[in-house]
């Protein structure tokens, strides 16, 4: 094995597909839906030769369901899709945040409402990644920029699973899916991988659920010795369901925090000219490659332009917006929907930064001029 | 045998009504699994949501409550992640054959080596006696109240047609026969389904006093209109309306997912 990074020419999917590969993922579940399908077909191929398991199950609720089994059996597991179909896998999603079952969602974002624009990229389903799923709970999403992003952040996506008990999901989009450029491949020796924690205590002394310091307790896998019971029905530290209401409030509560000490590990994001800027561009996903462009293109023209692309999406980068907001008077938002994040942003803002969205829904990518045009309209 | 090793003891009392024919059924898997052999560590128990959907919270296995309906797709990925346990899935008629219909056909289909007990007892019990696919037409149910339009389906003819390689159909009444298409739907290899008529006097038998009241009156109805696939052969179509026919429905030899996908790994080796 070399220790070299080797260059590849990939589509943004097939990088996805390798990554998950890389990161240990040894079992796929999923159901045709443009423009994710290029992820089954090549996971169809790899899978099958490293000893795991790809397959198509009849429907998109099926494949999430698999996908939960799988990794309760302790297998690296994920499954792909679109709008429709992310919609689709939101109630078996949240008995995954329920259950705290590592797994990992891809969305390859497509216009939308309903069938939308299946061929065009889109970041409509930003929110739906946050709160599709019924009752509060915590959800990690990442938003990749770049082909080689669509490798590594997978590989990133799996480790967040699996340290810290959690469905992940890969918001990426149309353009960056079917985007094919260079990317470096690193060697497998330069490749962190975790492994979700596993219980240090003999099976009868075992909490699946159990309050620890860190939030997330150790996850036995089905078939290990360790018989316990699992339910999205809310449970007590020992799995098994209750209605005492101090209970489950304690439950509730630790699970919808568990991510609140881990922040520094979760939160992940690009920062260009921050430290003295006049204007801040916020974006991420396939428009984030025009927001960097149209950056260097306000320098050109004299205006001290400073970007953020945020990398993790869910939970949001509160307190990084908190502070830049302050040093600005205006946020520059392209977005391919109608301001989701936008809309997030303004939460925590001072009233008297003002935020300019430059937003598209129908499939077309934002152009970095439309992103300066903005500006100079507002001026 | 000792029943109580395969139970939780300490979450009992279970929550099904008094006449149920649940614990009748949970008893017979517990038989099955002993007689077999089988280790609790190596068996996962996973249901949908239901009268049935509380099985696994009693018993001292690997044990899986999953979303409704979905129990055939969680315990796909079990399988296919751990081929060397055992996996039994419970569901009852409208978790296996509305919601969760769809997994039903496609188990049945791939032939995947699950084996699926469906307690049929005609009715949604949890929510409060709403009709169910299998409901027979004309029977009363909270939501048919001037009785239900639909037909039914026959699960196990269902089940045969998509391709399961072994169906078996019984009633709680009969307990041998329960005991024997169980220990045979365990060992064998691709998706088994045994559906067993079960009773529920708290929703159906209430709205349907014909077929009895209680749990006993129940259980003597299903003694009386039960009849072997063997002599429903022999009778015609107005003989059998309204008779529950038991037995073997299929017992065939082919080809199970987890032969056939070992083969694609062989093959993407190659």
């Amino acid at each position: 094995m070399s220790n070299n990074s080797t260059a590849k020419l990939m589509q943004g999917n097939v990088a996805i597909a390798h990554g998950a590969i890389a990161a240990g993922c040894r079992f796929f579940a999923g159901y045709p839906i443009t423009p994710s399908s290029e992820i089954a077909e090549v996971l169809s191929k790899e899978l099958p030769a490293v000893d795991g398991t790809f397959i198509q199950m009849e429907d998109e609720i099926a494949s999430i369901g698999a996908v939960v089994g799988a990794s309760i059996a302790g297998a690296k597991s994920m499954t792909a899709t679109s709008g429709p179909g992310f919609s689709l896998k939101q109630e078996n999603l949240g008995m995954a945040v329920m259950a705290e079952v590592p797994l990992v969602v891809v969305d390859v974002q497509r216009g939308g409402p309903s069938t939308g624009l299946p061929t065009k990229g889109s970041q409509g389903d930003v929110m739906q990644a946050r709160w599709g799923t019924h009752g509060d709970h915590p959800i990690i999403a990442i938003a990749p920029s770049s082909v080689e992003e669509c490798y590594d952040m997978t590989i990133r996506a799996f480790n967040l699973a699996e340290q810290y008990r959690t469905p992940v999901i890969i918001l990426t989009d149309e353009i960056i899916a079917h985007l094919t450029e260079k990317i470096e491949i690193k060697p497998a020796s330069k490749i962190e991988l975790y492994n979700r924690g596993k219980p240090n205590v003999a099976p009868e002394k075992y909490l699946p659920y159990k309050l620890t310091e860190s939030g997330i307790p150790p996850m036995a896998n089905f078939g290990e010795g360790y018989r316990y019971h699992i339910t999205g029905l809310v449970h007590d530290e020992t799995g098994f369901p209750t209605n005492d209401e101090k209970e489950a409030h304690r439950q509730l509560m630790r699970l919808n925090t568990k991510f609140d000490q881990h922040m520094d590990s979760i939160l992940d994001y690009e920062e260009i000219n921050t430290k003295n800027m006049d204007l801040l561009l916020v974006s991420y996903g396939a428009p984030a490659r025009s927001a960097k462009r149209a950056m260097k293109i306000m320098q050109k023209q004299g205006v001290n332009a400073g970007y953020l692309r945020l990398k993790t999406i869910w939970p949001f980068a509160t307190d990084k917006i908190k502070k830049l907001s302050r040093k600005v008077d205006t946020i520059i938002v392209p977005e391919m929907n109608l301001g989701q994040i936008a809309g997030e942003i303004e939460r925590y803002i001072p009233d008297n930064t003002e935020i300019i969205r430059v937003n598209h829904v129908n499939g077309e990518a934002i152009k970095p001029q439309e992103i300066v045009n903005a500006m100079i309209k507002k001026d | 045998m000792d029943y109580l090793q395969y139970l939780r003891k300490d979450k009992m009392p279970h929550i099904w009504c008094d006449g149920c024919g649940n614990g009748i059924i949970l008893k017979a898997i517990i038989r099955a699994v002993d007689k077999l052999g089988w280790k609790k560590d190596d068996i996962a128990l996973v249901s949908g949501i239901g009268c049935s959907g509380r099985t696994p919270g009693y018993v001292d296995f690997n044990t899986l409550h999953t979303t409704h309906g979905r129990a055939l797709s969680f315990s796909t990925g079990i399988k296919l992640a751990k081929p060397n346990m055992h996996l039994i899935v419970v569901s009852g008629d409208g978790d296996a054959t509305a919601i969760g219909g769809n997994h039903f056909i496609h188990a049945a289909r791939r032939n995947i080596d699950l084996n699926l007990i469906v307690f049929n007892n005609y009715i949604y019990g949890m929510t409060g006696g709403q009709a169910s696919p299998t409901t027979p037409t004309g029977k009363f149910a909270s939501t048919t109240p001037y009785g239900n339009p639909d037909s039914p389906f026959h699960i196990s003819e269902l089940a045969k047609a998509a391709g399961a390689s072994y169906v078996a159909r019984t009633t709680t009444y009969h307990t041998a026969k329960m005991d024997r298409y169980m220990q045979q739907a365990f060992q064998n290899k691709g998706f088994s389904v045994v559906e067993i008529l079960t009773m529920c006097p708290t929703s159906y038998g209430r709205a349907n006093k014909e077929t009895g009241e209680t749990g006993v009156e129940m259980l003597s109805f299903q003694k009386e209109n039960s009849i072997s696939l063997e002599k429903a052969k022999e009778m015609d179509e107005e003989e059998i309306k309204g008779k529950f026919v038991t037995g073997v429905y299929i017992d065939r030899d082919k080809p199970s997912y987890l032969e056939n996908y070992q083969e694609i790994k062989d093959k993407a080796n190659n």
